[in-house]
């Protein structure tokens, strides 16, 4: 059969081209009235209370436990062991060495091991204070120095960096090590998932969550469900920051675990002193350089070792240590390079997925020791970066040659310009100081990532002349609803207010892959555009409804060698030069941020508000990293394990934050935008570093930089 | 106990030492009041008790008896956005939005005090509201563009 062509709907007026503008955010008056509902918001009628028994040892096994019979009667409420899981018990993620509920062994103290749930929280408070666990404690291992068993390892060469300097005159070797910190994401809406059993044994997960396929994988594992029967859907998210990529799959498999022995809705919300706890962080690390230079600046090697901790369990650990070593000579043209990685396990709570994800850490060291060799050789360290920084032609450490939209020196540039002329000298005990940084990111997945994944989109053109887009990417905040309307609008030709998502819910969207590692724009967002272009074209002959589908395909010319770790380690790199501007209190040594100014290089601003936002939050919260916040270990745990402790900047901590888009446009972006959610992480710490040295004549090798490091510097000189 | 609650009476039958947050967000509904942390810190339970800003986790319910609690539920002006509102969606104040009830309210303090407020007075009104999203820069833009 062959029906006559169908008209198409009469077209909508010439829109406004939405891309590139500051539009209202999709969900914003929800969010300014109160009516935005986050997962503790949501009422489940007949819902109990869940909570989690951990380990109070780093190490161990487990030699009994007891629900005292006597004390308190046990049929008031449900609990879970591991005995109760009816698949496996294991989080689902890249090893399967983390169980969702430890059956003997113990591997950090906030390991979980017991699962109860009751009508109400006095209930549940009083039966978890009933129940025995009894150790075998064996001794931990807190230590890098200590710790034997490597989780991933990471070799990258370029040329040789012996044979390279070999039998060359004038060569100066600059040696230095450096160490990063944890750090805590800090989203303000703790973790939390609310579980329902289904008809036909299905269970409907709703969650403070990134990544819904995540859950949905590990809901299916350990609950042994089918697709059908594992139903995840986002609420609205307040803030992740990678603290809800890996995380939540396990808080939904437990409050699953809950809701299906209680056989009615579970409720399982983190307080923030749960979450602080026991939740995943920045993975510390030590890295050293030995750069290779010649009297003149030119870069000759560059030797670069990087320990990372990835704690008990390896979680996201090899592709964050993967990323952290791509990014390690920073963004600089070195003939030869060795790059050796590797992450080892302790027995600290495991640490994950971070804005950012290694690469602060590894481009926080590479940052500085520009300013090492700078000082080595008497130069100018922006002048050093000149000499060095990446240009379009060249390659970078895994032999990628940069084809397009490489802007270094056009950050740089744009950053110089912006900033006013140095402060005059301060009074004491005040001194002022001025530091510069450049980093790159790369946007999307590492390596082959991408191509494995095939994140797919759907897009519905519906009868009544609207459009819908289907995707599992969530909005945490960064604007992916608005952006993807605005990014389909234009590509239709249409309207921004024809355009609408479906929710974020495993049963209605497909998988577009998780909404992290700066891809959700970039990679996700240039399905929409091209799904929106081909109904454009269909609607020419077709009537709605009909849908389209769109899946990743990975562009011929991208190579990578997972084997030999060669190759395109990215699509495209964004770029950024951030200039900080300190205050240092000589008697005191508190830091203070007082002006930060940042260009980057974010291909096209799809939205420049957002696109702005999105960055001042990042640089704030590299600030607080470079600058108060620090956690504490003691016996294996978090010391500041609650927020009156762990400080995060505040509204009068808070520089004055200046942010200047620029846009060299990816060819392959969509409408030429690159991803930046990671980005603005990278560049302010070793900024802040540079500009305390240029304050006081020392320089600190480690984040953050407390008072009392900033002194004990000051007074070894 | 009674009080009134967005401009409404109020009479409830509750122990006088819960958290006046619970009480809102489970007897009245209003979630738009946020637990962030429970001790204080964060500010994202902030509600108005008769103007000031108060972390209502702090807040026994039986503190409020006959007092005027203000919720953002309350901030809109009979269902329209108010200019505070609608500059925080304009300026990109809200990212995750989980912050944005408890920021309303000390920026709507302050501009209710203050005509003019410097950046710096902003800082100060808003230093006890924590946001992870936005470095802060775009609510203080928010605030800044009500004052003329």
């Amino acid at each position: 059969m062959c029906p006559p062509p169908a008209p198409a709907p009469a077209p909508a007026p010439a829109p406004v081209t939405a891309v590139g503008r500051s539009v209202p955010r999709r969900e914003g008056a929800d969010k300014v009235t109160g009516r935005a509902r986050y997962t503790d918001d949501i009422a489940v009628p007949g819902a109990w209370y869940g909570k989690t028994v951990r380990s109070t040892i780093p190490r161990g096994t487990i030699r009994s436990i007891t629900l005292d019979p006597a004390a308190f009667d046990w049929s008031r409420v449900v609990v879970v062991t591991a005995d109760d899981i009816p698949g496996e018990n294991v989080i689902q993620l890249i090893r399967d060495d983390q169980p969702a509920l430890a059956h003997r062994e113990i591997r950090h103290r906030e390991e979980p091991i017991l699962l109860l749930a009751a009508a109400d929280r006095a209930t549940l408070e009083e039966a978890a204070s009933h129940i025995r666990i009894e150790y075998d404690v064996a001794p931990p291992v807190f230590d890098l120095d200590d710790a034997s068993e490597v989780f991933s390892s990471v070799e990258i060469r370029k040329g040789d960096v012996v044979e390279g300097v070999k039998d060359l005159e004038d060569v100066d070797v600059v040696e230095r090590t450096f160490r990063v910190g944890l750090q805590e994401q800090l989203y303000i809406e703790p973790q939390g998932a609310i579980a329902m059993p289904e008809a036909n044994g299905a269970i409907r997960i709703i969650g403070s969550l990134q990544c819904p396929y995540y859950v949905h994988r590990a809901l299916k594992r350990v609950l042994k469900l089918t697709d059908q029967q594992a139903i995840v859907v986002q609420a609205e998210t307040g803030g992740g920051f990678g603290g809800k990529e890996e995380y939540p799959s396990i808080v939904a498999v437990h409050a699953a675990l809950l809701a299906r022995k209680a056989g009615r809705p579970v409720r399982l919300i983190y307080d923030r002193h749960e979450d602080l706890a026991a939740t995943t962080k920045r993975h510390p690390g030590v890295i050293t350089h030995r750069t290779a230079v010649k009297k003149d600046g030119t870069l000759l090697a560059q030797d670069i070792e990087i320990v990372l901790d990835g704690g008990a369990y390896c979680t996201l650990t090899p592709v964050v240590l993967s990323r952290a070593a791509i990014h390690a000579t920073g963004p600089y043209s070195c003939p030869n390079v060795r790059i050796r990685a590797r992450a080892m396990a302790t027995n600290t709570p495991p640490n994950g997925a971070f804005r950012g994800f290694g690469a602060p850490q590894s481009l926080f060291a590479a940052e500085l020791m520009v300013e090492h060799v700078a000082e080595r050789l008497g130069m100018s360290s922006v002048d050093l970066r000149r000499k060095w920084m990446l240009r379009l032609g060249d390659t970078t450490a895994t032999g990628q040659k940069l084809t397009e939209s490489v802007s270094a020196e056009l950050v740089l540039d744009t950053a110089l310009r912006a900033v006013a002329p140095n402060r005059p000298t301060a009074q004491p005990p005040i001194r002022h100081g001025r530091g510069l940084s450049i980093v790159f990111h790369g946007s999307g997945f590492t390596g082959s990532g991408e191509k494995k994944l095939q994140g797919s989109i759907g897009f519905e053109a519906l009868g009544d002349g609207t459009f819908r887009i289907l995707t599992a990417s969530t909005e945490i905040g960064q604007g992916t609803k608005t952006i993807f309307c605005q990014l389909a609008a234009d590509a239709l030709g249409m309207s921004l207010e024809r355009v609408s998502l479906a929710p974020q819910d495993t049963s209605l969207v497909p998988d577009s892959g998780p909404t992290v590692a700066s891809r959700t724009a970039m990679i996700v967002g240039r399905l929409v555009q091209e799904a929106a272009e081909e109904i454009r074209e269909r609607l020419k002959r077709e009537r709605p409804p009909f849908k389209v589908e769109k899946s990743y395909i990975q562009p011929d010319s991208i190579h990578w060698d997972e084997a030999t770790y060669r190759g395109d380690a990215y699509p495209v790199y964004a770029w950024a030069c951030t200039i900080a501007d300190v205050d240092v209190d000589m008697t005191t040594g508190e830091v203070r941020v007082t002006d930060l100014v940042t260009a980057v290089d974010c291909g096209k601003a799809l939205h420049p508000v957002m696109a702005e936002g999105q960055i001042e939050g990042g640089c704030l919260q590299a600030v607080g990293w470079a600058t108060i916040e620090e956690i504490k270990m003691k016996d294996g745990g978090y010391q500041n394990d609650r927020l009156a402790t762990y400080l995060i900047p505040t509204a009068l901590d808070a520089p004055r934050i200046r942010t200047i888009l620029v846009e060299n446009p990816y060819s392959r972006g969509p409408f030429g935008a690159k991803g930046i959610g990671e980005l603005p992480m990278d560049g302010p710490a070793p900024a802040i570093i540079a500009a305390i040295h240029d304050a006081t004549g020392v320089w600190l090798d480690e984040v953050p930089a407390t008072p009392e490091r900033v002194l004990a510097a000051c007074a070894s000189r | 106990m009674r009080f009134t609650l967005n401009g409404a009476a109020v009479s409830l039958d509750v122990v006088g030492t819960r958290r006046l947050l619970d009480v809102l967000r489970e007897d009245l509904r209003l979630t738009g009041t946020k637990e962030g942390c429970g001790e204080g810190e964060c500010g994202a339970c902030s509600v108005l008790i008769d103007g000031e800003v108060v972390d209502s986790c702090l807040v026994a319910v039986g503190q409020v008896e006959g007092r005027e609690i203000t919720t953002v539920e309350g901030v809109a002006d009979g269902g329209r956005l108010t200019a505070l509102q609608q500059a925080f969606i304009e300026h990109g104040a809200a990212q995750c939005g989980i912050c944005t009830p408890g920021m309303l309210l000390a920026a709507r303090v302050l501009l209710e005090r203050t005509t003019r407020p410097s950046a710096d007075e902003v800082r100060d009104a808003l230093a006890g509201n924590l946001c992870r999203c936005t470095g802060y820069t775009k609510i203080i833009e928010a605030v800044l563009s009500c004052t003329t």
